[in-house]
C-alpha cells in the first residue's frame, strides 16, 4: 500500500470514526464521580450538556462505584437527561459491568441505546439470557471479546470468541447483524512483559479479522489502556493514543472511548517520538518498549513539540493566499495580497467579487457549518474591510463606483428610539457583511421617522430593529405599525437582549402586514437574511414562520385564559414576613452625603471582571476560565481572550478606562409597597418616593409575594431605617474609543472595546458594592469573599437596578437619578426610554436587610397596575404602556396608538 | 384460553396478502361517532353501572359493556364504508387510565369484550374475496414514562416501564384472547410508553407461543415535527423496530395538510409498511374539525399516488363518510414498495444517528 493510499483510507475513515466521551462515566472521570456522590446532579448533567455541545454523538453513562447505589444513580441521571432535550438529542450508551444497572438504564430510555457490556464470560446461558432480554428492550450491544477461558489475547482468539457470538446473537436471538459491536480487548503494551508486546497489534489486526469476516458487525474499544504502562507521562501515554488510532481506524475500528480534546494530530507528534511509539504499538522490533523508554522523559512536561508560526501559505497563488488570510484574520500581508490582485486583475472590483468574495464564502460556509466562531469571522471581516479600503481610491478612479457589487441584499439596521445599546446589532451587522449583504447602519436612538425615511431612499430590502431595554419592546411595535401605515412591503426582523419570538409573534408581528420575523442571534441573522432575499425559498419560509406565530399567539392566549393571578388585596397581605422586632438596621456609617469616586482603581476593577457574559457576547458559550480549554471553542476563546487582554493595556495605557461612581443613603421607610425616602434623620422631610410593584403568583404555600418595599421597615415598627442608591459609568472616553475604531473599519477591535467597557462598568459595580457592605454602609465590615464567591453574590445585600426583574419600571430611573445627579456628576443621562447613556452604566437600589434577595415581579394583574398608577399619578394607559412586558392581560389598544 | 395457532398463521397470511395488493383501509375515530350519538349518563350505566357511584359519563370503553349494539354499529358503519381494519373500542382499557373512573379492575375484560365485539361485526361483513381485520388497540394512557409530571423535579416520574409494562401485558393478552387478528399499539406521545408495550407484547407472544402482526402509530404532537416526548419520526422508527412490526406509522394531533412532512419522512426510512390516520384536520376555535370526506381525500389521494402509503385511516373528528371518501380516493393505487436499505447502526436519543457499514 503507497504511503498516499494509507493517508486517504484514514481521513475516509476518521471522517464517521466516533469518539465515545468518558465524562459521564465514573470510573473514567475523577469529577463526575465526584459529583454524583455529592448528589451535584446538576453540575452532573452540565458535564453531560457540555459533551453533546462539543459534538459528541453518543454520551456514555457508567455509574460502576462500589459508594454508589448504581441502579438508583444510573435511573435518575437517565431520568434527568430525558428531561434536557440538548442533551437527550443524542443515544446513550449504557455503560455498566452489572446487569442489573443496564437494566435499570434501559428501563428510562425512549430511544434506542447502545449497551456496554455483555460477555460470554459466564457462559453461554447468561449470555444468552441477557442478549435476548436487550434485543426485547430494542438496544444495540457491545459484545467483549471473552469467554468462558479468559479474554482473547490474540487476533484469532479474538476472531474466535467474537464468531461464536456473533452465530449465537444472529442465529439463536434473532438480532440484526448491524446492532452488534465488538469491543476486542485492548491491552496495555510496553509493560516490561514480553507476552505483552503483541497486545496493540493483535487488536488491530484482530478488528481487521472481525470486520471481514463478520458482516455488518462494528468495532469498539477503550483506548486509554494501550498507554497503561506510561501512567503520569501525558505526552507520551497522547502520543500513543493517536499512533493507536492511525492504524485501527483504517483496520476497520468504528468507536473508541478515548478523551478526543487531547489527541495530537498524528503529523505533529515529534518524529523521534512517533517512530518509537510506532514501534511499540506494531511490536516492530524486540527493543521497542526498552528505546520509547529511552525518550519518554525528554517529552514528559514539554508534550508535543511547540509548533512554529507556518508561514508555507504564503508560497500559494495570491487568490489562495486572500482566502487564507480571510479565514484566519490575518491582516499582515493583505495590502500587498490586494495590490497583487489588482494587478492581474482587468478592474479593481473584480478582486471585490472576484478572490475576496470567494474567501468571505469560504468564511460563511465555515461559520455556517460551526467550524468557525464568531470572534474568528469579526477578524475575518476587518481583513475583508482592509483590502476593499485599499482598492476603493483604484474603483473610484476608474469612475466605476456604481456601487453594485453583487449584494444579496440590502439591510437597514437600527437601534430604536430611546436605546443605546448596539454591541448584538453591530455583531449581527458584521455577520452580514461577511456574507455579502449590504448593511446600513443608523447607530443608536433612531427615531422612527429617520428609519423609514432612509430606508427608502437606500431601497433596502429588509429592516431590523434591535433594543436592549423593555420600553423598546414598546417602540419596535410602533416602528411596525408606522410602517404598515406607510404601505411598507419589506420584511422587518426584530433582534436584541429582551426581544423575544413570542413578543414578537404576539405583539409586533399582528401590526404590520409583512413578514416580521425575530432572530435571536448573529449565527440565525444569516440564514433568515437570506431566505427572505432568496426567489426560492422566501415564500416557504415566510408561509412556515407566519404559521409558527399565529400557533404562538393562540397558546398565548390559552396560557392567559389558565393562569390566574392572585388578587392584588391577597398578594399583598403575604408579604416577605421580616421580624422588625429582632432586627436592628445599621445606620449608614458614610453618614447622608453623597460619595463621590472619580478615579476607580482600574487595576482592582480589571481583576474583578466577570469573563463569562464576555464570551457570551461573542456568541461563545461555557464558564470562564473552563471555555479556554474547551474542545471545540477553547481556541478560538484563548485568541478572543489574549486580545482582550492587550486591548485592556491599551485601553489603560491611553487613559481612556476612566470609570466613576457615585452612592449615597437616606433614611426610608416602607409604605405599603412604596418607600419613602427622607432629606434629614429625623425624617420630618420627604425627599423622594419609590414605587415598587409586588409578585402577583398565586401562592399557596409558605412562600411570599416579594416587592422590595418588604425589605425596608415600615414606620410603623418603630425601627429607623436607611437604603441607599449608586450609579457607575465606565466613562464616555471609551465609548467614544469603540465609535473611533467603527469608523476607522475595525468593528472587531469596537465590539472588543464595547464588550469590555460593559463588563467594567460591572465590575465598577461589584466593586463599589464591596466598598459599600464593608465600609461606606459598613453592615459587614468583615466580609471577606474570593471573586468567584462574588459572582456568585454570596453575600448580605442586595443591589437591584431599576428596568430588571425586581423593579421591572425603567421610569423610577429617573428618580435615581435626580436623587443622585447623575448627570452633572457623573456625566450619565438618560434617554426618553430611560436607558443610560454611556451605555456602559449601571445603577440602581442598596438594601441591606440579609433576607433581601433578587426576584422576579412577574405578570401582574390590572388591579395591581390600577394600584400603581394611582401611586405614580399617571392615567391607567400610562402605567399600561411603561409595564407592559409584565401586564398579565391584554390591554387592548396601548396609549400610544390610541393617541395617533 | 387455547389460541388456535394455525388458524392466527393463516389470518396474517392473509392479512399480508391484502397489503400486498392494495392500500389497506382502517376506519375513523371511534370517540367522534359516539359523541355524535350525545349520550347521557345512563348509556354509559346501563344495568350493569347503575348504581356505581361515581360518574362515568366520557369512559367510552365501558360502552362495550354497558351498550354493545352502539359499539357494533359504529363498526359496521366503518366496515361498509370500505374498512379492512376496524379497531377495537379500548383505547383507555388499561388499568391505569380506567382508574380515573375506579374501574381498574375491568381492564382485562374490557379488552376481551372489545375484541370479541369488533370480531362479531367483522365476521358478519367480511366474505372470502375480501376478508376484515380487527386491530386490538393498546392506547398511551395517561402517563408518561419519560417525562415529569412536575416542572419542579424533572427526574420524578408518575409511572415505570415495570408498571406499564405489566399493565399493557395485560391488555394485549386479553385482546388477542377475544379474537383480535393484530395489535395496534397508537397514538405514541412517549416512545418509552410504546417501548413497555412492545416489551409486553414480546412477553406475552413468548407465553402463547404464537406471534400476531403488530402495528405501531406515534403522534407527531405540533409543527415541530416531534413527538411530545420529544423524538423526531425517524428517531421514532428506530426506537421501535426492534420488534420489526407489521407497519409503523403516524396518526392524530395534525390534520391531513400538516401531516405529510413526517409520514413522508417515515416513508422514506422504515423498512416496513407505513400506516397514516390523521385527524379530520387542526382542531377549529370550537374544538371541532373542518376537514370534510371531501377535503380529506383530496389531501390523501396525493400521499397514496405519491407512493408514501400501505395503510390509511382517520383519527379525531374522522366519520364513515370520511373513511367511504378516503377508501374511494386510494382504489386502485398500488401501495408503498418497502425500501431495502444498506445496513447500519441505528441508535436513536431525541434524534436518529446512524452509522452505514
Amino acid at each position: 500500500m503507497s504511503e498516499q493510499m494509507t493517508e486517504e483510507t484514514q481521513t475516509k475513515s476518521q471522517a464517521t470514526f466516533i469518539n465515545i466521551g468518558e465524562r459521564t462515566n465514573v470510573t473514567g472521570s475523577a469529577k463526575f464521580k465526584k459529583l454524583i456522590l455529592e448528589d451535584r446532579y446538576d453540575e452532573a448533567l452540565d458535564v453531560a450538556r457540555d459533551q453533546v455541545e462539543n459534538g459528541a454523538q453518543m454520551i456514555d453513562v457508567n455509574m460502576d462505584e462500589a459508594m454508589l447505589d448504581s441502579e438508583a444513580a444510573m435511573r435518575r441521571f437517565l431520568n434527568l437527561i430525558a428531561s434536557e432535550p440538548d442533551i437527550a438529542r443524542v443515544p446513550i450508551v449504557i455503560d455498566s459491568s452489572k446487569w442489573s444497572v443496564i437494566e435499570a438504564g434501559l428501563q428510562c430510555v425512549q430511544g434506542k441505546p447502545l449497551v456496554n457490556s455483555i460477555s460470554l464470560k459466564e457462559g453461554e446461558e447468561q449470555f444468552l439470557e441477557q442478549a435476548r432480554k436487550l434485543h426485547r428492550y430494542g438496544a444495540a450491544v457491545v459484545v467483549m471479546a471473552f469467554d468462558e477461558n479468559g479474554q482473547a489475547e490474540t487476533a484469532e482468539q479474538k476472531l474466535e470468541i467474537c464468531r461464536r457470538a456473533y452465530k449465537l446473537l444472529t442465529e439463536t436471538v434473532g438480532m440484526p447483524p448491524q446492532d452488534i459491536v465488538f469491543d476486542a480487548n485492548i491491552f496495555a503494551v510496553a509493560t516490561g512483559i514480553e507476552e505483552h508486546n503483541d497486545y496493540a497489534r493483535a487488536f488491530i489486526e484482530g478488528v481487521r479479522m472481525i470486520k471481514e469476516q463478520l458482516p455488518h458487525a462494528r468495532t469498539s474499544g477503550g483506548l486509554s489502556n494501550v498507554s497503561f504502562s506510561f501512567r503520569g507521562n501525558e505526552p507520551v501515554r497522547q502520543a500513543m493514543h493517536s499512533v493507536f488510532l492511525y492504524h485501527a481506524i483504517p483496520a476497520g475500528l468504528d468507536m473508541a472511548i478515548v478523551n478526543a480534546g487531547q489527541l495530537p494530530v498524528y503529523d505533529d507528534i515529534p518524529e523521534k517520538l512517533r517512530e518509537r511509539v510506532e514501534d511499540v504499538i506494531l511490536n516492530r522490533r524486540e527493543d521497542a518498549t526498552d528505546r520509547l523508554l529511552e525518550v519518554a522523559e525528554e517529552y514528559k512536561s514539554g508534550g508535543t513539540a511547540k509548533r512554529e508560526v507556518d508561514l508555507s501559505w504564503r508560497e500559494a497563488e495570491v487568490e489562495k493566499r486572500l482566502e487564507h488570510a480571510l479565514v484566519h484574520g490575518i491582516l499582515d500581508w493583505i495590502e500587498e495580497d490586494t495590490e497583487e490582485a489588482r494587478q492581474r486583475a482587468d478592474k479593481p472590483l473584480e478582486v471585490i467579487e472576484g478572490p475576496l468574495m470567494d474567501g468571505m464564502n469560504v468564511v460563511g460556509d465555515l461559520f455556517g457549518a460551526g467550524k468557525m466562531f464568531l470572534p474568528q469571522v469579526v477578524k475575518s471581516a476587518r481583513v475583508m474591510k482592509k483590502a476593499v479600503a485599499y482598492l476603493l481610491p483604484y474603483i473610484e478612479e476608474e469612475k466605476e463606483a456604481s456601487g453594485d457589487t453583487g449584494a444579496k441584499g440590502k439591510i437597514l439596521m437600527a437601534t430604536v428610539k430611546g436605546d443605546v445599546h448596539d454591541i448584538g446589532k453591530n455583531i449581527v451587522g458584521v455577520v452580514l457583511q461577511c456574507n455579502n449583504f449590504d448593511v446600513v447602519d443608523l447607530g443608536v436612538m433612531v427615531p422612527s421617522g429617520k428609519i423609514l425615511e432612509t430606508a427608502k431612499a437606500e431601497k433596502v430590502d429588509i429592516i431590523g430593529l434591535s433594543g436592549l431595554i423593555t420600553p423598546s419592546l414598546d417602540e419596535m411595535r410602533y416602528v411596525a405599525a408606522e410602517m404598515q401605515r406607510e404601505g411598507f412591503q419589506v420584511p422587518l426582523l426584530i433582534g436584541g437582549a429582551t426581544t423575544s419570538k413570542v413578543h414578537t409573534a404576539v405583539k409586533i408581528a399582528p401590526n404590520y402586514e409583512q413578514p416580521t420575523i425575530h432572530v435571536t442571534d448573529a449565527s440565525r441573522a444569516v440564514g433568515v437574511a437570506g431566505k427572505l432575499v432568496s426567489k426560492l425559498y422566501r415564500d416557504d419560509y415566510v408561509q412556515e414562520v407566519a404559521e409558527d406565530y399565529a400557533k404562538m399567539r393562540d397558546n398565548f392566549e390559552k396560557k392567559g385564559e389558565r393562569k390566574a393571578r392572585a388578587p392584588f388585596e391577597e398578594a399583598r397581605k403575604n408579604v416577605v414576613a421580616i421580624d422588625w422586632d429582632g432586627y436592628e438596621p445599621p445606620r449608614p456609617a458614610q453618614g447622608l452625603e453623597p460619595l463621590q469616586l472619580d478615579k476607580l482603581p482600574v487595576d482592582e476593577l480589571i481583576e474583578r471582571i466577570d469573563w463569562t457574559p464576555f464570551f457570551q457576547t461573542w456568541e461563545l458559550h461555557g464558564r470562564y476560565p473552563k471555555i479556554l480549554d474547551d474542545e471545540k471553542v477553547g481556541e478560538t476563546a484563548r485568541s478572543l481572550h489574549k486580545d482582550a487582554l492587550e486591548m485592556l493595556d491599551r485601553l489603560v495605557e491611553k487613559d481612556l478606562v476612566r470609570p466613576r461612581a457615585r452612592c449615597a443613603f437616606w433614611p426610608a421607610a416602607a409604605e405599603g409597597d412604596d418607600i419613602r425616602l427622607f432629606a434629614d434623620e429625623e425624617r420630618k422631610e420627604t425627599r423622594a418616593t419609590l414605587h415598587m410593584l409586588r409578585q402577583q403568583m398565586s401562592r399557596d404555600g409558605d412562600r411570599a409575594n416579594h416587592s422590595l418595599a418588604d425589605y425596608v421597615a415600615p414606620a410603623d415598627s418603630g425601627k429607623p431605617d436607611w437604603m441607599g442608591a449608586f450609579c457607575v459609568t465606565a466613562g464616555g472616553e471609551v465609548e467614544r474609543y469603540a465609535q473611533e475604531r467603527k469608523a476607522a473599519g475595525d468593528d472587531y477591535e469596537a465590539i472588543l472595546v464595547q464588550a469590555l467597557s460593559d463588563r467594567i462598568a460591572e465590575a465598577a459595580a461589584e466593586w463599589l458594592h464591596e466598598q459599600v457592605r464593608r465600609k461606606v454602609w459598613g453592615y459587614a465590615a468583615e466580609e471577606s469573599l474570593s471573586n468567584d464567591e462574588l459572582i456568585a453574590e454570596k453575600y448580605r445585600g442586595i443591589r437591584p437596578a431599576p428596568g430588571y426583574p425586581a423593579c421591572p419600571d425603567h421610569t423610577e430611573k429617573a428618580t435615581l437619578f435626580e436623587l443622585l445627579d447623575c448627570e452633572e456628576a457623573l456625566g450619565v443621562r438618560l434617554t426618553e426610554s430611560f436607558a443610560m447613556t454611556p451605555a456602559s452604566s449601571v445603577s440602581g437600589w442598596y438594601f441591606g436587610h440579609p433576607d433581601a434577595r433578587y426576584f422576579g415581579v412577574g405578570r401582574i394583574g390590572k388591579d395591581q397596575v390600577e394600584d400603581y398608577a394611582e401611586r405614580k399619578g399617571w392615567s391607567l394607559e400610562e402605567a399600561e404602556r411603561w409595564l407592559a412586558p409584565n401586564l398579565d392581560y391584554d390591554p387592548g389598544i396601548t396609549a400610544r396608538q390610541a393617541a395617533e | 384460553m387455547t389460541i388456535d395457532k394455525n388458524k392466527v398463521a393463516e389470518r396474517t397470511k392473509l392479512l399480508e396478502s391484502a397489503a400486498a395488493e392494495r392500500i389497506l383501509v382502517l376506519d375513523g375515530a371511534m370517540g367522534t361517532s359516539i359523541q355524535l350519538l350525545e349520550l347521557e349518563e345512563s348509556d354509559y350505566r346501563g344495568e350493569r353501572f347503575a348504581d356505581y357511584g361515581k360518574e362515568i359519563k366520557g369512559n367510552n370503553d365501558l360502552l362495550t359493556l354497558t351498550s354493545p349494539d352502539l359499539i357494533r354499529k359504529i363498526h359496521q358503519d366503518y366496515l361498509e364504508a370500505g374498512a379492512d381494519i376496524i379497531e377495537t373500542n379500548t383505547f383507555n382499557s388499561t388499568e391505569v387510565s380506567q382508574a380515573e373512573y375506579g374501574l381498574s379492575e375491568l381492564a382485562v375484560e374490557l379488552n376481551r369484550e372489545g375484541a370479541r365485539l369488533a370480531r362479531e361485526a367483522a365476521d358478519t361483513v367480511e366474505t372470502p374475496e375480501r376478508p376484515r381485520f380487527v386491530a386490538g388497540v393498546l392506547g398511551p394512557t395517561s402517563r408518561t414514562a419519560s417525562l415529569s409530571p412536575d416542572v419542579n423535579d424533572p427526574g420524578f416520574r408518575n409511572t415505570s416501564f415495570e408498571a406499564l409494562r405489566e399493565d399493557y401485558g395485560k391488555a394485549a393478552r386479553a385482546l388477542l384472547e377475544g379474537g383480535a387478528d393484530l395489535l395496534l399499539v397508537e397514538t405514541v406521545f412517549d416512545t418509552l410508553n410504546a417501548r413497555a408495550a412492545l416489551f409486553a407484547i414480546e412477553e406475552v407472544f413468548e407465553e402463547l407461543d404464537c406471534r400476531w402482526p403488530v402495528m405501531i402509530s406515534g403522534t407527531i404532537t405540533d409543527l415541530s415535527g416531534r413527538t411530545l416526548s420529544g423524538q423526531t419520526a425517524e428517531a421514532f422508527w428506530i426506537s421501535i423496530s426492534h420488534v420489526r412490526p407489521f407497519s409503523v406509522g403516524l396518526n392524530c394531533a395534525l390534520g391531513p395538510k400538516e401531516l405529510r412532512t413526517y409520514v413522508a419522512e417515515l416513508s422514506r426510512v422504515a423498512e416496513t409498511r407505513v400506516s397514516a390516520h390523521p385527524n379530520a384536520g387542526l382542531p377549529n376555535a370550537f374544538g371541532g374539525y373542518d376537514e370534510t370526506p371531501e377535503s380529506m381525500a383530496e389531501h390523501i389521494g396525493p400521499w397514496a399516488r405519491d407512493g408514501l402509503l400501505n395503510i390509511v385511516g382517520g383519527c379525531c373528528g374522522t366519520t364513515p363518510e370520511h373513511i367511504a371518501a378516503i377508501a374511494k380516493s386510494v382504489e386502485g393505487v398500488k401501495p408503498r414498495a418497502i425500501p431495502e436499505l444498506p445496513p447500519a447502526l441505528a441508535l436513536s436519543g431525541l434524534e436518529p444517528f446512524r452509522m452505514a457499514s
